[in-house]
């Protein structure tokens, strides 16, 4: 026993640190959170509060505004998602071959996932500017001057949701395709040639190649990236509010309705939003995350 | 395999790998080569379209800005613009700086020694500790925002950089511990630690004797990705700052928001905070793919 302990105790020594640190910064504060999201603690001040249950989350259920930040957050993460792997996919797929000046390409496709998502908004607001006409700015200036006046809109300042909510999304495709667009050309390149040569070789055509060979083996890549991108597109927050500007109901996602609870001071109601955005990305990540470890622990 | 097991085969190498060649003469025509080509250039347009506006914006007088002339060169070109946002900017680039090189460094080392102790020191139990830092890569940082101030208050940290610095390398630790876990599992074979372990080695020992020399490729991903999303962040910032000791997103949303905003002077703005990380990405950028593959999953 004291051998044991001999070996492993200086392993578990280092990631004790570690360990108090998230637990407290981490599960500790989600259950200070959830603990004020059951108080009636609609002000700033401290002190004791007295509980109330689930009513903070009945309230919401029950709000309008809140139901409309959960279809904005929806339509936001369907849009997001389906235009980011589209065109990370087709990107890897015109570069996954060898083209000349690939190098190029791949870094112009991933250079926007270096930048801020505030210093991505500034620029989008510009860009989607909602004017049209003569006084059109930003893009629908652009679709002017190349004769496409018909694809002018007032982007996320009218129309339906879906509108709006797409204008959101497109700043934040154009970020992250070229992310997606790495992931899949590390796969494609992992894959062994051989196995393409076999399956020339059984005579299979281009297209069969890629839907019966080469898929297959990129899907557990797919859902890496559906993760990621679900992931973020749940907890969304700068892009917005460079963009729109924090209070403004057209855009408002959780994250935001949050934020702007909170500039009210109303606590309780603030961490009954985070905890209902905790239990959405759980939703996604747990099995995934439960999953990679066993996965792991096969190994 | 996973996004963390992606990590384990470099995303660099993978990428820099030769594109498979077909030895069966390939079914892609000259015609379909050039299309190739137009589609990957029409696809560039697109994502450096933002570039282009931003950059001739930011040289033009306030005059020049327009809505006809705004996609067209500046009638005078201006320095201006830079100059109002650098002197707005500056003190708070300042900080930035200060606050991405020691949060970068710090997490980094707690990371390395973390994931040695994963990969290659396991304990009983290694597993479980494993999954509980791995989940806290995906919170929502809305919900420990909340508490977390309110803890920062109670422990008297400083506002302004010190908070950040606390807060970055905690949240941080995960995602450095995930990189270094998958690097030491790929990158150091067990014979060696075994065999330094016969040798009477200690856990300090071995990992200042063997570890540490073979770990610069993994301090270069994980320094990479912790000086890019320090500097990018914004949900701390706005949460735990004020305006007047915040990092440089909280200082570029104020020099772009606001009734009357100055376009040129935000789009010099918008540059001039996305070239430290430019800069990092250009100069680095082989890791810094290698490093979103590995830190796929923190948003």
């Amino acid at each position: 026993m004291h051998g044991r302990i001999r070996t492993w105790g200086p392993g578990a020594l280092v990631l004790l640190p570690t360990v108090l640190l998230l637990g407290y910064f981490v599960y500790g504060l989600i259950g200070w959170s959830v603990n004020t999201s059951l108080t009636g603690r609609h002000t700033a001040r401290r002190g004791p509060a007295e509980y109330v249950g689930f009513d903070n989350y009945v309230n919401l259920f029950g709000e309008d505004r809140f139901l409309n930040s959960l279809k904005n957050l929806g339509v936001l993460t369907v849009v997001f998602i389906l235009g980011t792997l589209v065109f990370g996919l087709i990107w890897a797929l015109l570069l996954e071959k060898g083209v000349t000046g690939e190098g190029i390409f791949r870094s112009v496709f991933l250079f926007p996932m270096a930048i801020s998502m505030i210093a991505s908004g500034v620029v989008w607001g510009w860009l989607l500017n909602p004017s049209q006409g003569d006084e059109a700015r930003g893009l629908n200036r652009l679709f002017g001057i190349a004769n496409l006046d018909f694809l002018q809109n007032a982007w996320w300042t009218g129309g339906s949701r879906w509108t709006t909510m797409a204008s959101i999304a497109l700043p934040a495709i154009w970020q992250l395709s070229g992310y997606i667009m790495a992931l899949f050309l590390a796969g494609f390149r992992g894959i062994p040639g051989e196995l393409r040569e076999a399956a020339r070789v059984d005579g299979a055509s281009e297209f069969k190649l890629y839907r019966h060979v080469l898929f297959p083996q990129l899907s557990p890549i797919a859902l890496s990236a559906l993760i990621i991108l679900g992931h973020m597109s749940l907890k969304l927050f700068d892009l917005i509010y460079a963009i729109t500007g924090p209070n403004q109901f057209r855009t408002e996602v959780p994250s935001v309705y949050m934020w702007n609870t909170l500039l009210r001071s109303d606590m309780a109601k603030a961490a009954a939003i985070s905890i209902v955005l905790l239990v959405v990305v759980a939703i996604l990540v747990v099995p995934y995350v439960a999953y990679t470890v066993k996965q792991e622990s096969e190994e | 395999m996973s996004a963390t097991a992606a990590a384990e085969q470099p995303a660099s190498k993978a990428l820099r790998a030769k594109p498979p060649r077909s030895s069966i003469a390939d079914g892609s025509t000259r015609l379909s080569r050039t299309v190739r080509y137009l589609i990957l250039l029409l696809f560039l347009l697109f994502v450096l379209m933002p570039v282009y506006v931003v950059i001739i914006t930011s040289f033009k007088t306030s005059a020049d800005t327009s809505a006809a002339e705004q996609w067209s060169l500046p009638s005078t070109w201006t320095l201006e613009p830079w100059q109002k946002a650098w002197d707005i900017l500056q003190p708070y680039l300042v900080r930035s700086l200060s606050l991405a090189v020691p949060g970068a460094i710090i997490a980094s080392l707690l990371g390395s020694a973390n994931g040695f102790v994963l990969a290659r020191w396991r304990f009983p139990g290694a597993n479980l500790v494993f999954a509980f830092i791995l989940f806290g890569m995906f919170i929502p940082y809305q919900a420990v925002m909340l508490p977390l101030r309110t803890t920062f208050q109670t422990l008297n940290i400083t506002q302004g950089v010190p908070t950040l610095l606390v807060a970055h390398v905690i949240y941080g630790i995960p995602i450095c511990t995930l990189i270094f876990r998958n690097y030491y599992a790929t990158v150091v074979p067990n014979e060696i630690i075994e065999s330094a372990r016969v040798d009477g080695a200690g856990l300090v020992q071995t990992y200042l004797r063997i570890i540490l020399p073979v770990s610069i490729s993994g301090f270069v991903v994980t320094l990479i990705w912790q000086f890019t999303s320090i500097w990018n962040d914004f949900l701390f910032a706005l949460f735990l700052t004020q305006q007047s000791n915040g990092p440089v997103t909280l200082g570029l949303a104020a020099l772009s928001g606001g009734q009357k905003v100055d376009y040129a002077a935000s789009m010099a703005g918008a540059l001039i905070t996305s070239f430290p990380t430019l800069f990092v990405y250009i100069l680095l950028g082989r890791w810094f793919i290698g490093g979103l593959m590995a830190g796929a999953l923190k948003g």
